[in-house]
């Protein structure tokens, strides 16, 4: 390996650390014209009357558009098509865009806006899931599952009460775990334009050009074909660029029909208007096992909070209840997953889309059975690791797993063993895991065809072009894509030039979401370059008189592995390939393996491949204030493999970044005005200084190490590292508060108030517990039975569910053990 | 991108230029901007939308500093030396320690680069409900501290901190204001008419409208500062970061004790409590007299404590605040006293 | 609204531009300049996205005036790079993993700029709090710090020119 494995600096850096790189918003066409959108003041109501007679008068507007410019709905998934680009007779939350104004400047544009009268007939606000569970009545969309909930999930993975029956000990516990948003830098931006022969391109900061291009054709009602989709180089996305967008739809109607570019970038408050972060939920979550820590059954609940629109939500229902099983050992298990709408910015996908809520639950319900078992947590939980090249109950498979390995390391560099609970008074250090993607094994829309594609052009100069549809985000797929070619030729990274993100110059990748790129992508790339090295060996093979399986590519050149002078230049390769074959292209592609599941909702959770990992953190509290500090995170990752070190560090380290944020201090709450003086429901602050992101001051130190075992599914065998990392950070901060000062703190973020609060309930010998009180009542569906594979089961569900789940309803005041 | 509104800008070179500027415009109409760190995100959320701003870069005489004999003259600050000025005077951070450590916990490096000991002595009021975006301020209806646009829409004039409210409750978010109180600071106002001193303390109201007895046509040209000879100070603040963030609590306090270890003088004074910086007048009368020990920290913190009045509108709960506040005036006093405190929730530079 | 007109020193040229007067120096650099490598994520001095350098001191050009910039000195990271050389800084940035998105890099850059040309040899704590005012997302900061200090040492040799 020469590229692979070497920590490099990545292909896009240069461009990056001299300002070069052209993020949306620094595109800059001649005649541009500047968008701005008109966002609801109200958080439901009827639009009566939209009148922008004024706002068209006023020199230097071009065009104002409203709802009825766009009868077609769209959204990210199939099943959820509810969002309008303009409003349509109804706003469902404050920052819901009515109208849209294109003017000559931003200034001109923003002015017009208070031009524009709307008239509101105001609907009863859904402030809260308690509220949407309470009324069905008036339902914030006329689809979902009953009233405004919009999915209700309920599946089954053997005999959970039975399992319960028969352990040493049942634990019981609620949390919560407050909303989030990913607060990319880059706020939101796009430019739309007619080429010169009629066709429609729009430049965006998508992490989802393909899926753009799928919803402004369906959207704008225009054949794919004349539609062409950039994803510029993303300011960072976290998620929060994965949906199609309202501002994309108008700005390309714009466009059309005014036949000149027009460009639109977001305010950071209309960024938190499009939101599709970390939905907030409420958990429950029983766990049975024996006394040696063995667990032997597990019944998870979620409700989430949705917010206006569908978004991704059904798909991050089901993650709420997917990924418990791939970590430890569950026997049988059971998920019960609700979402509801509300008139808030919608949820949607956040780095660990779904999985940290519950993992949040779960790993803090695991310390709290380590006490109770008098069991070291690390130690229960190495007792417990799921075995590597298992089926779960819910028909996930577990391949490489180094989850043990990644606890060991954490345990050893963070001297755990000396250290927990003996720290002194206000000092602690907690342990969590966790587990992630490597890719989604089924795609947004149901196809078969592959998930990502390559394409190499050979130039007779050396030079290589890799044409891949993925998405720079930050994240260093440019690199990943450039390293794999480079590495299967034998060239430097430097000779292969990448071509990403371009609907009508690369063949599709579905996107840069669900941790899938680098697997698939980079087994894409590998196949691609691996037929090409087959071509040029072929043709070296006969200068040579050396047969192909001899030849090695390596420096630059074609040799025999056993007469390193006889071979030819790279260069020289690609031109007798080409004298003997034409011109040198090839393709690759990556289809993720079949899953094992087979009834209805077993399409969320499965992935070639899993990557996990194990944080310790350590915390400082003053008791006389409550005041959290983490001076110090120690954290494993199983890679798999490392394709470039620099860049997986910083993607680890990004994660425990973003992590500690969510843990202590970032929330996306709501202010509701007292319901007697208004109905008003908006974002409490929708602001860069007061929406709390760490700054360098708050920084905990980050220990890293990764744990590499190649993964037989994974390029050179590497899984994720995107998202994994961030998971096992924030009940870790939680388990480490438990272990300075004695208090729970059963919910994120874990504030000074919350400690204090804690603390005080401790000191008056209540519960030493932070957190919610209750799961509230849901009526459940009949569960989907499903029968584990050592029972039996094949993947799919019982035909006739006849053995009901028991605890279908769950009185809301049973549900706290403690 | 967010937008200015369209305005003039005039750049007078001297202070007499700058308020004859400012006196030939109806109040209200002209703008004073020193270093744009406060006005100019106001006017791009539309809170203030003045037809001319009066920019001071290019005025040599406000960024003046006379250190005098320590003992006798004190020190007298130009209002346009920018934090970073501050906390680069080495004088500042011996003898007025309580303002250097303000000055230097001001938002960030790149804030107080360009920030103002003036501007952040006149820094308007804060409040969760008003430091929004026109179009959010419009979702609520407004409140009470309405800008233009919202009177012409006979918005409700309503205090959403506490509806029954008969005053804006937007909170004094200064750092060196409290600093500066408790080291006797006094200012200087000019205007067309005249210059007037007056302590710091008169310069403040608590209205989170009217927080300045400053008239419109005034500038503050400079800080006076009394020699502080055996004199203790401290800044203690509160806040969710390591930077950026205003002060949601803060304590100044400075103490002079004589040989035999009592306190002869003393003033706490206590920031984003209210609408204007609290002088803790009987905390600080508690302990002249006595040592600084635990029992009379104890007593001042109750004291000081009780005119706090956190409310909910800005980071952290009001409950919290309140309670954090006695914390907070114990441990400046400890430090004080010579205690080493760690300062959990801040950075000292 | 007429244009006003001013003269400033941008990356050591001298430069004359029209604009908006409403315009704050980062609309100026981006839109008048066509200086796109400053960036914006607030526009309100909440973030550090847009910092240059302005007579050599780290500011926000978000709510700096163009108006008031007549007759200033300002650096972008346009300016960083001389007669092809990439900074010091720009290098270990590229080199270790500093910048994810890049993004926020340049305003990064700037300061951390400024920093090396006042403190040659700073501190962890220092370049900690010299950085405080720029916010990153991608990173956790950790190989931001790394790439400055690995870069002590090599400005002077280097480059060491203020602008």
């Amino acid at each position: 390996m020469n590229t692979i494995g070497t920590p490099r600096r990545r292909v896009d850096a240069r461009a990056k650390v001299t300002g070069q790189t052209r993020f949306a918003d620094d595109l800059m066409l001649p005649r541009m014209l500047h968008c701005k959108l008109l966002r609801s003041t109200v958080p439901h109501a009827r639009i009566v009357r939209v009148d922008a007679t004024r706002a068209q008068r006023r020199p230097g507007v071009h065009l104002v558009l409203t709802g009825d410019d766009f009868p077609i709905p769209y959204g990210i998934l199939p099943v959820s098509q509810d969002e309008h680009a303009l409003a349509r007779g109804r706003v469902r939350f404050v920052g819901d865009p009515v109208a849209a104004v294109i003017a000559r400047d931003e200034l001109t544009a923003f002015e017009a806006l208070d031009l524009i009268d709307v008239e509101y007939e105001p609907l009863r606000t859904f402030a809260s899931p308690e509220e949407s569970l309470a009324h069905d009545e008036p339902r914030i969309h006329d689809y979902g599952d009953r009233g405004n909930i919009h999915k209700l999930v309920s599946l089954s993975f053997g005999d959970v009460d039975a399992a319960f029956a028969a352990s040493d000990r049942v634990f019981d516990d609620v949390f919560f775990y407050q909303g989030n948003t990913h607060l990319p830098i880059e706020q939101h931006a796009a430019v739309a334009a007619r080429d010169p022969d009629g066709k429609l391109t729009l430049w965006s900061s998508t992490q989802t050009p393909h899926y753009v291009h799928r919803a402004l054709a369906r959207a704008l009602d225009i054949p794919p074909a004349q539609v062409r989709v950039v994803a510029t180089p993303n300011g960072g996305g976290f998620g929060g660029k994965s949906d199609p967008f309202n501002h994309e739809i108008v700005v390309a109607k714009a466009a059309l029909v005014l036949d000149r570019p027009v460009k639109i970038c977001l305010t950071r408050e209309e960024v938190f208007y499009c939101h599709r972060g970390r939905h907030p939920v409420v958990m429950r979550l029983r766990t049975g096992v024996r006394n040696d820590g063995t667990i032997t059954g597990m019944h998870v609940q979620t409700l989430l909070d949705g917010g206006a629109y569908g978004s991704y939500g059904v798909a991050s229902t089901f993650y709420t209840g997917a990924l418990q099983t791939v970590t430890y050992h569950i026997p049988a298990y059971a998920f019960q997953g609700c979402r509801v709408f509300t008139n808030k910015p919608p949820c949607g996908p956040k780095r660990g889309h779904g999985t940290p809520q519950t993992r949040f639950g779960q790993e803090i319900q695991l310390d709290k059975i380590a006490e109770a078992l008098k069991l070291d947590p690390a130690d229960l939980r190495l007792r417990i690791v799921e075995r590597p090249d298992t089926l779960t109950a819910n028909y996930l498979r577990v391949g490489t797993i180094g989850l043990a390995e990644c606890i060991r390391r954490v345990t050893t560099a963070s001297d755990w063993g000396t250290r927990f609970r003996r720290l002194p008074a206000g000092r602690g250090i907690g342990l969590a895991c966790s587990s992630y993607l490597s890719g989604a094994g089924l795609p947004i829309y149901w196809n078969d065809m592959p998930h990502s594609g390559v394409q190499l052009k050979l130039d007779r100069s050396g030079g290589v072009t890799a044409f891949c549809g993925a998405t720079e985000i930050g994240q260093g797929s440019d690199d990943v894509l450039v390293g794999c070619v480079a590495e299967v030729l034998g060239i430097d990274p430097s000779d292969v030039r990448a071509v990403t993100g371009d609907t009508d110059l690369t063949p599709v990748d579905l996107g840069s979401y669900s941790s899938r790129v680098t697997l698939m992508m980079g087994n894409a790339a590998i196949q691609a370059a691996e037929r090409a090295r087959d071509l040029l060996a072929d043709a070296v093979s006969r200068k040579l008189g050396v047969p192909t399986d001899r030849l090695v590519f390596a420096g630059r050149r074609v040799f025999d592995t056993e007469n390193a002078d006889a071979g030819v230049a790279f260069a020289e390769a690609v031109q007798l390939a080409e004298a003997a074959f034409g011109t040198i292209g090839t393709v690759g592609s990556y289809t993720p393996p079949r899953s094992a599941a087979r009834f209805k909702g077993g399409g969320v959770g499965p992935s070639p491949t899993y990557s996990y990992s194990a944080a310790v953190v350590e915390v400082e509290i003053d008791p006389a204030t409550g005041w959290i500090r983490v001076p110090k995170v120690w954290i494993a990752h199983d890679i798999g493999r490392a394709l470039n070190p620099t860049l997986v560090r910083g993607q680890v380290e990004g994660s425990v970044y973003m992590a500690i944020g969510e843990a202590l201090m970032e929330e996306q709450t709501f202010r509701r005005l007292r319901p007697r003086l208004s109905d008003a429901l908006v974002h409490k602050f929708p602001s860069m200084l007061e929406y709390k992101s760490p700054t360098t001051l708050d920084m905990p130190e980050v220990w890293t190490e990764l744990v590499e075992h190649p993964d037989p599914n994974g390029p050179f065998g590497a899984k994720e590292v995107g998202q994994g990392p961030l998971l096992p950070v924030m009940p870790a901060v939680a388990n480490a508060v438990y272990d300075a000062i004695g208090v729970r703190i059963d919910e994120v973020p874990i504030t000074p108030e919350k400690i204090l609060k804690a603390l005080d309930a401790k000191s008056a010998g209540r519960p030493a517990r932070y957190g919610p009180a209750a799961f509230p009542a849901i009526d459940w569906p009949e569960a989907l039975q499903v029968p584990p594979p050592w029972e039996g089961g094949d993947g799919r569900a019982h035909p006739s569910p006849d053995r009901p789940l028991a605890s279908r309803h769950v009185p809301a005041t049973e549900a706290v053990r403690r | 991108m967010m937008r200015l509104p369209e305005f003039r800008f005039v750049a007078p070179r001297s202070i007499e230029e700058a308020v004859d500027t400012l006196a030939s415009h109806p109040p209200g109409e002209a703008m004073i901007v020193a270093g744009g760190t406060d006005l100019l995100p106001n006017m791009k959320r539309r809170q203030q939308t003045p037809r001319t701003l009066v920019g001071l870069a290019r005025i040599a005489a406000l960024r003046a500093v006379a250190n005098g004999d320590a003992a006798t003259a004190g020190v007298t600050l130009g209002a346009g030396l920018t934090l970073t000025d501050i906390v680069r005077d080495r004088h500042i951070a011996e003898h007025y320690t309580a303002l250097w450590q303000a000055a230097s916990q001001v938002a960030t490096p790149h804030l107080r680069n360009m920030g103002t000991l003036g501007g952040n002595i006149c820094l308007d009021t804060r409040c969760n409900y008003y430091d929004q975006n026109y179009e959010w301020r419009k979702a609520i209806d407004f409140c009470m501290k309405r800008d233009d646009r919202a009177v012409d829409r006979g918005a409700t004039q309503v205090c959403w901190v506490a509806t029954s409210s008969p005053r804006c409750l937007a909170v004094s978010s200064t750092d060196t204001a409290p600093a500066l109180m408790s080291l006797g600071a006094e200012v200087t106002l000019a205007s067309a008419a005249g210059k007037r001193r007056l302590p710091l303390d008169d310069l403040y109201r608590n209205d989170g409208i009217h927080y300045l007895t400053r008239r419109p046509d005034e500038l503050v040209t400079e800080v006076r500062l009394p020699p502080r000879i055996g004199w203790r100070s401290t800044y203690w603040k509160l806040r969710r970061r390591g930077s950026f963030d205003f002060p949601v609590l803060s304590v100044a306090a400075a103490v002079r004790t004589g040989a035999d270890g009592a306190v002869e003088d003393a003033r706490i004074v206590l920031g984003a409590v209210a609408s204007r910086p609290i002088v803790a007048a009987a905390a600080s009368a508690s302990l002249v007299g006595g040592p600084l020990d635990d029992d009379a920290i104890a007593r001042a913190a109750e004291l000081a404590a009780q005119p706090a009045r956190p409310m909910d509108n800005t980071d952290f709960t009001l409950v919290w605040r309140k309670r954090v506040t006695r914390a907070y005036v114990t441990s400046a006093l400890r430090e004080l006293r010579g205690d080493r405190m760690a300062r959990a929730a801040q950075v000292v530079r | 609204m007429t244009h006003v007109h001013v003269a400033l020193t941008v990356n050591g040229e001298p430069t004359e531009v029209a604009f908006a007067p409403y315009k704050t120096l980062l609309e100026v650099l981006r839109e008048d300049l066509n200086l796109c490598g400053t960036k914006h994520g607030c526009e309100l001095g909440e973030c550090g996205a847009c910092a240059v350098l302005l007579d050599g001191t780290p500011v926000l050009s978000c709510l700096v005036l163009g108006v008031a910039c007549d007759g200033a000195a300002v650096t972008t990271v346009e300016g960083l790079a001389r007669d092809g050389r990439l900074h010091p800084l720009q290098d270990t940035f590229a080199d270790l993993g500093a910048a994810q998105c890049g993004y926020c890099t340049p305003g990064f850059l700037v300061t951390a700029k400024a920093l090396l040309d006042e403190h040659p040899q700073p501190t962890r704590e220092q370049i900690k709090e010299a950085l405080s005012g720029n916010l990153c997302r991608c990173t956790g900061y950790q190989q931001i710090f790394e790439a400055v200090e690995a870069a002590i040492g090599r400005t002077s040799q280097a480059q060491g020119h203020r602008s």
